[in-house]
């Protein structure tokens, strides 16, 4: 649960400072009208305000139904990292998708003339929208799987399960 | 430090604060709002919207083609070259609301009227596909099906005026007949033209005995763009 709380507010620092970077008038003339400024917001959206949430949902189903604890510590494990994935692949895509839409609107041939048509920037974020998609479903089936965690946990049943493995932290020398 | 402290251990002293802060924050974005009327110039040619036009614009937006299209050409070479002269504020002055746009999955709009035929348009709009083999944009054919002949026109056109746009108690009274007209090939157009020069007149969908969203919606692209004369160069101040 912790560690939704410390991904969440690492979003946040990441999203926070790039809409002020995104606000300086050079940024946003590459900036604006791409996808750039879409994987800026759900940055903002799945990352910092999604994980915040399902790390306070995780904390208040057991305590509201005072449990002794969820259903399933390891499934709160595997939504963390499929839901982290999912952001990092979702937001990477619309970098990519939107920097390489903005330099294509504005590059020039040897001859001076506008290089792209804009259909050809459309074909060519095909690729990025098919991550961006299944960054997006894997998100989606991170939030399901919280359903059923929560679900379970507040007909109060508690898994048997071994905690996940970790690696031993390396002893101070 | 110490003195912060009684701020935060002080609930409605903090409460105070931050109404201050916010209220500054306010007042900042929202005094420059009442200078409006003097930092938007006028420029010659800039009307409000035929009734036709207005339907068609709602349309626009109801369907939420603002999601994928802007409706602003940024003062940069390479969008001139790509979409025509620049957007100046006057030619969004009676856009209530404005339609800017935030994203560009579809090409900007701002001056696509009179760029393609309505026959390419009506052929675009109902499988885009059709005339653009790469388009990702989805068909919208339904509209060529639904009657646009709104009783209320006159409703929209107060609306409009109650916010500021100059519709006159006669473009008022002649909206509902304005509406049936600029898709009639046989209608009135003199008056209509009169009243709103420049409006692309005539059939628009290709069935002159309806008149239908698609219609209305195709006026409305052929319009944008077009109200202002950049070739006169008293009009563009330069």
């Amino acid at each position: 649960m912790l560690r939704f709380l410390v991904v969440s507010v690492a979003f946040y620092g990441m999203s926070t400072f790039e809409g002020p970077l995104m606000s300086v008038r050079q940024v946003n003339a590459l900036s604006h009208y791409t996808d750039w400024t879409i994987g800026h917001v759900h940055s903002g959206a799945l990352g910092w305000v999604a994980l915040i949430s399902f790390g306070a949902v995780y904390f208040l189903v057991q305590n509201l139904w005072r449990r002794e604890r969820l259903y399933s510590l390891r499934l709160v494990e595997w939504h963390f990292w499929i839901a982290t994935l999912g952001i990092v692949l979702y937001v990477t895509a619309m970098w990519v998708s939107g920097i390489m839409q903005g330099l294509m609107w504005r590059s020039y041939d040897e001859l001076g003339f506008l290089q792209y048509s804009f259909l050809e920037t459309v074909e060519a974020m095909h690729p990025f929208y098919v991550i961006r998609a299944l960054g997006g479903l894997l998100f989606l089936i991170g939030a399901l799987v919280m359903v059923y965690n929560c679900w379970r946990t507040i007909r109060g049943e508690v898994r048997a399960e071994e905690p996940m493995a970790r690696p031993a932290p390396a002893p101070a020398e | 430090m110490e003195k912060h402290a009684i701020l935060e251990k002080s609930g409605w002293l903090l409460v105070a604060g931050i109404l201050v802060t916010v209220a500054i924050g306010g007042l900042v974005e929202i005094i420059p709002l009442f200078t409006i009327e003097s930092t938007v110039e006028e420029v010659e040619g800039v009307r409000p919207y035929t009734p036709l036009e207005l339907a068609g614009r709602n349309i626009y937006v109801r369907e939420g083609c603002y999601v994928c299209h802007s409706q602003m050409i940024r003062p940069f070479r390479d969008e001139v070259e790509r979409y025509g002269h620049y957007s100046i504020a006057a030619e969004s002055m009676y856009d209530h609301p404005f339609q800017w746009g935030s994203k560009r999955t579809g090409p900007d709009l701002a001056r696509v009227g009179g760029k393609y035929s309505n026959e390419w348009h009506v052929a675009h709009l109902m499988d885009p596909r059709s005339v653009v083999p790469e388009s990702v944009m989805p068909p919208y054919a339904f509209m060529l099906d639904r009657a646009v002949d709104d009783p209320d026109i006159a409703a929209h056109l107060r609306a409009n005026r109650a916010v500021g746009v100059p519709y006159t108690d006669e473009m008022i009274e002649s909206a509902r007949a304005d509406l049936r007209a600029q898709a009639d090939p046989e209608g009135d157009h003199a008056a209509l033209l009169a009243r709103y020069p420049k409006a692309a007149v005539g059939d628009f969908d290709g069935n002159p005995r309806r008149l239908t969203e698609m219609d209305a919606l195709v006026a409305y692209l052929q319009i944008l763009g077009r109200m202002v004369d950049f070739t006169d160069p008293v009009t563009v101040g330069q």
